[in-house]
C-alpha cells in the first residue's frame, strides 16, 4: 500500500470530503491575501507621493513586463495540464507539461531579476523614495513567491523524473498548483495597479 | 517502514515504548498533548519573567520622584512587560489549552499536522528566547510593545533594542500562522463521526474562530514588520518623514492586527470559562448558539474598530464617528456573552469548586473591563483617558481580570486530565481570594490616577499631585499578587510531590469527550473513535444509558498506528531562528554568514521534512 493511502487510514477520511493538505493550503492561500493586501496598499497608499525621482513613467517597460505576465498566466494553464495527465497517469505528458510550468517560473524570476538590475541602474533604489521602496517591496515579495514555488513545483518534477509521482499521490501536485495558481492570480492585480494604472 | 505496517496490528506497539521518556522525546514529539504541556511550561515562566519586570515598574513607581530604575531601564521593562504578557504569556497559556484539549474534544487521536504542529512550539520557543537574549546585551527593546513609528526608527533608536523587537515579533508571527493552518483545518477535518459543528464544545468554537483571526490579522503586521526592518536595515523611508513616509500607516497596520490580537488573546478564555460554567452549575451553558455567533460577530466587528486606538491623532469626525459607533456595536455580543453565562449559573445547582470560583471572577471583573472599554468608544471621553493610566487599569481588568483569571481556571479544571492529579482544593481557595482581592487593589486605583491625569509609561511623577498614596497601594497590591502566583506555585510543586491515585476520568462530571478517556490520556487518546450523538454529549449518554455508561478504560493501544516523533520540526525552527540572528548582525561582518547558515539550514529540513515518512 502506498504512504498516501496510509495516511487517509491514519487519519480517517476529512470531515469536510476535502482533502487535509488541499484544505491546508487553502487556509494558507486565504492568510496570503491579507498579506498581499496590505502590501498593495501600502504601494497605493504612497503612489505619487514621492519627493524624488524616478518616477513610475521615466521607469517602466510595459512590453517586457506584459510579455512576463503573458508566460506567468501561461505556467499556470501549463500546471493544469499537467496535472490532469498525472491523474490520467500518463506520465510522458505530466512531465512535459509541468517541465514547461518550471520553465515559466524561471523565466518569470529572471525577468524579475533583469527588470530590477535595469531600474537600479536607472536609478531607482529601496532608499531612494517612497516609489522604489514600496516597489521593490510588493513585487520582490510576489518575485520571492514566485521563487518559492518554482522551487515546489521543480522538486515535484524531479520526482515525477524519478517515477515517483502516481495518481494515487496527485495531491501534492495539485496542492503545489493551487499555491502557483494563487500566485499567478495575485500578479494579475499587481500588473494593472503597478504598471498600468499610471 | 511506513509503507508495510497497516494491517500488522501489533508492530505499532514497541514504537510507543520506545517514546515515552527522556529529554530526546520531548524534542522529537509530535504528540499534541506533549506539545500542549511544552507550551505550558514555556509560558508559564515567560509569565513568571513578565511578573517579575510588572514587581520592578511597581516598585519605581511606588513613591514619587523615587529612582529605584533609570528611564532606560523602565522603558526597556515596560515594552517588555508587554511584549511578554501578550506573545510570550497569554497567547502560548491559551495554545497550551488548544493543544491538549481541541483534539480531545473533538473526538481525534492528533492533529492534522502533528509535525507542524511541533514546528510552531519550537520557532515560539526560540522566538521567545531571542526576545529575551536582549536582555543580556543590556538592550531590550524599549519603544512600547506596539512601536510607534519615528520611536523605533534607526535615528531615535540606534541600539539593538528595536532590532530584537521587530526580528523577534516576526518569529513569534511565524510560529502563530503555522498553528492557525493546523488547528483550523484540524478542527474543520478531524471531528469524530457525529461531531457536527453546532455540537463542538465551546472552547473548541473559540479556538476555532481564535485561529480565523490569527489567520487574517498576523500577515498584516507581518508586512508592517518588514517594511520596519527595511527602514532600520536597509535604509528606506516607510515611516520617516523626511523621505516622505508616514508614521500614521505604521499605526493603521500595527492595529488592524493590533485589535483582532485583543480577542485572540481573549476568546480562549470565552471559551474556557464557556466549559466551566456549565459543569458546576449542573446545567447546559445557555443559549449555546447565540454563544456561537456571538463569537464569530465579535470577531468580525473586530476588524472594523482598530482606528479606535487613534482618536487622539486627528483622524476627523467621519472617521471618529464610524469606529466609535462600531466600537459600540461590539458591547451587544459580548453582552449577549455575560448574560448567557449568568443565564447558565442561574437556577443551577452550583458547586464552588476552584475551578468555578475562577470562572465567576473572571466574568466579574471581565465587567469592569468591558465597561472601561465601552468608555473608550466615545471620542471625547477617549481623549481624557488615553495614555493615562486609566488605559493601563482597563487593559488589565480584561488581560489580567479575564485572560489570566479564565486560564487558572482552566489550570485548576484540565489538571487532573493533563497530569493525573488533582491540585490541592484549599491552596486553590487561597489562590483565588487573594488573587481577587489583590489584583483590585492593584488596578482599580489606576482608573482614578488615570483620571486625575498621571500618564502611562512614565517612569517618575512629582510629588503633592494626588498620585502618591494610590500609586504606593497599587504596588502593594501588586506584591499581594505576587503571593498569590506563589501561592499557585506551592500549590503545583506540592501536587507533583504527593502521591495520589490516578483520578477518575471524569472527576469534575463534565460533559465533553476529554472526560470519556484515562487522566492521564494515553498517547493515542481513544482506543476507540467516540461516536457523537449530541450536544453535551456525555451528559446525553449519561441520561439515555444511566449507571450502565462508564468512561473508557486503559488499553494497551495495539493496532493504534501513531505518527513517528521527528527532530526536523525543531532542526527548521533552529535554521530560521538563526536566519533572523543573521539579519540582527547583518551590519557586521558575521551576520551575512548567519543568514546564509540559517536559510541553508531551514532549507535542507523542510525536504527532510517533506521526505522522511510522517508514520
Amino acid at each position: 500500500m502506498s504512504a498516501v493511502a496510509i495516511h487517509e487510514v491514519e487519519h480517517d477520511e476529512p470531515v469536510t470530503g476535502i482533502h487535509h493538505r488541499k484544505l491546508a493550503i487553502w487556509t494558507f492561500i486565504g492568510s496570503e491575501c491579507l498579506f498581499f493586501a496590505s502590501l498593495i496598499s501600502v504601494y497605493l497608499v504612497y503612489k505619487g507621493k514621492s519627493l524624488t525621482g524616478p518616477f513610475p513613467k521615466d521607469i517602466f517597460e510595459i512590453p517586457l513586463v506584459t510579455a512576463g505576465t503573458a508566460i506567468l498566466l501561461f505556467s499556470s494553464f501549463f500546471v493544469v495540464l499537467a496535472l490532469d495527465a498525472l491523474r490520467r497517469n500518463d506520465q510522458t505528458k505530466a512531465k512535459i507539461w509541468l517541465g514547461l510550468t518550471v520553465l515559466c517560473g524561471i523565466f518569470f524570476a529572471g525577468m524579475q531579476v533583469y527588470e530590477f538590475q535595469h531600474f537600479v541602474h536607472k536609478g531607482l533604489t529601496m532608499q531612494g523614495n517612497l516609489f522604489g521602496a514600496s516597489f521593490y517591496t510588493l513585487t520582490g515579495f510576489h518575485g520571492t513567491h514566485v521563487a518559492l514555488g518554482t522551487l515546489w513545483l521543480g522538486t515535484i518534477f524531479i520526482q515525477m523524473l524519478r517515477g515517483e509521482m502516481s495518481p494515487k499521490n496527485a495531491i501534492n501536485l495539485e496542492t503545489a498548483a493551487l499555491y502557483w495558481h494563487f500566485v499567478d492570480v495575485v500578479w494579475i492585480v499587481i500588473f494593472p495597479v503597478v504598471y498600468l494604472m499610471n | 517502514m511506513a509503507t508495510s505496517v497497516i494491517g500488522q496490528t501489533d508492530i505499532a506497539a514497541p514504537a510507543h515504548a520506545a517514546s515515552k521518556t527522556g529529554l530526546w522525546s520531548w524534542l522529537t514529539t509530535v504528540d499534541h498533548k506533549r506539545i500542549g504541556i511544552l507550551y505550558g511550561a514555556s509560558a508559564f515562566i515567560f509569565f513568571l519573567w513578565g511578573g517579575i519586570e510588572a514587581l520592578l515598574i511597581r516598585i519605581q513607581l511606588a513613591r514619587p520622584e523615587n529612582n529605584f530604575l533609570t528611564p532606560d531601564q523602565y522603558n526597556q521593562l515596560f515594552t517588555m512587560h508587554g511584549t511578554t504578557m501578550i506573545f510570550l504569556a497569554v497567547m502560548p497559556l491559551s495554545a497550551m489549552y488548544f493543544n491538549f484539549f481541541v483534539p480531545l474534544q473533538i473526538g481525534a487521536r492528533d492533529v492534522v499536522f502533528p509535525r507542524l504542529n511541533a514546528f510552531s512550539f519550537w520557532v515560539f520557543l526560540l522566538g521567545g528566547l531571542f526576545l529575551n537574549s536582549s536582555f543580556l546585551m543590556g538592550a531590550a527593546p524599549n519603544g512600547g510593545w506596539f512601536g510607534y513609528a519615528n520611536l523605533s526608527s534607526r535615528q531615535y533608536s540606534p541600539g539593538l533594542n528595536m532590532d530584537f523587537w521587530v526580528l523577534g515579533l516576526q518569529i513569534l508571527g511565524i510560529a502563530s500562522l503555522a498553528a492557525g493552518v493546523n488547528f483550523f483545518v484540524t478542527i474543520l477535518n478531524m471531528r469524530a463521526p457525529g461531531m457536527k459543528l453546532m455540537r463542538m464544545p465551546m472552547f473548541t468554537w473559540a479556538t476555532f474562530i481564535t485561529q480565523l483571526l490569527v489567520l487574517l490579522s498576523f500577515p498584516v503586521i507581518t508586512v508592517a514588520l518588514f517594511m520596519l526592518t527595511f527602514d532600520r536595515f536597509v535604509g528606506t523611508s516607510f515611516f520617516s518623514v523626511a523621505g516622505g513616509g508616514d508614521p500614521m500607516l505604521w499605526q493603521h497596520l500595527f492595529w488592524v492586527f493590533g485589535h483582532p490580537e485583543v480577542y485572540i488573546l481573549i476568546l480562549p478564555s470565552f471559551g474556557i470559562v464557556s466549559e466551566i460554567l456549565p459543569v458546576f452549575s449542573r446545567k447546559p451553558l445557555f443559549g449555546y448558539a447565540a454563544m456561537v455567533f456571538a463569537t464569530a460577530f465579535i470577531a468580525f466587528l473586530g476588524f472594523g474598530v482598530w482606528s479606535h486606538h487613534m482618536f487622539s491623532t486627528g483622524m476627523g469626525p467621519l472617521a471618529d464617528s464610524f469606529f466609535s459607533l462600531a466600537t459600540m456595536l461590539i458591547a451587544i455580543p459580548t453582552g449577549v456573552k455575560i448574560f448567557n453565562w449568568i443565564g447558565t449559573m442561574a437556577g443551577g445547582s452550583l458547586q464552588f469548586k476552584t475551578p468555578m470560583l475562577f470562572a465567576i471572577g473572571f466574568v466579574a471583573m471581565f465587567i469592569f473591563g468591558g465597561l472601561s472599554g465601552v468608555m473608550h468608544s466615545s471620542p471625547p471621553a477617549d481623549l481624557q483617558q488615553t495614555d493615562s493610566y486609566f488605559v493601563v487599569a482597563h487593559f488589565h481588568y480584561v488581560l489580567f481580570g479575564g485572560s489570566i483569571f479564565a486560564l487558572t481556571a482552566g489550570a485548576y479544571y484540565w489538571w487532573p486530565k493533563m497530569f493525573g492529579k488533582m491540585l490541592n482544593e484549599t491552596l486553590g481557595k487561597v489562590h483565588f481570594w487573594l488573587m481577587l482581592l489583590s489584583f483590585n487593589i492593584t488596578f482599580f486605583p489606576m482608573h482614578l490616577v488615570g483620571l486625575n491625569g498621571q500618564p502611562r509609561r512614565t517612569y517618575w511623577y512629582p510629588k503633592g499631585l494626588g498620585f502618591d498614596l494610590l500609586n504606593l497601594i497599587e504596588t502593594i497590591g501588586s506584591l499581594a499578587l505576587a503571593v498569590s502566583i506563589l501561592v499557585f506555585g506551592v500549590n503545583i510543586i506540592k501536587t507533583w510531590l504527593e502521591d495520589q491515585p490516578e483520578p477518575p476520568a471524569d472527576p469534575w462530571g463534565g460533559a465533553t469527550l476529554e472526560w470519556t478517556i484515562p487522566s492521564p490520556p494515553d498517547e493515542w487518546n481513544f482506543a476507540k473513535v467516540p461516536q457523537v450523538i449530541a450536544r453535551d454529549d456525555v451528559w446525553e449518554k449519561k441520561r439515555l444509558e444511566g449507571a450502565a455508561w462508564t468512561p473508557e478504560g486503559r488499553t494497551d493501544g495495539k493496532g493504534i498506528h501513531l505518527p513517528n516523533p521527528s527532530y526536523w520540526p525543531l532542526v527548521c525552527a533552529i535554521g530560521l531562528t538563526l536566519t533572523f540572528v543573521g539579519l540582527m548582525l547583518s551590519r557586521g561582518p558575521v551576520g551575512p554568514w548567519g543568514i546564509v547558515a540559517g536559510m541553508s539550514l531551514t532549507v535542507l529540513s523542510i525536504f527532510k521534512w517533506a521526505f522522511e515518512p510522517a508514520h
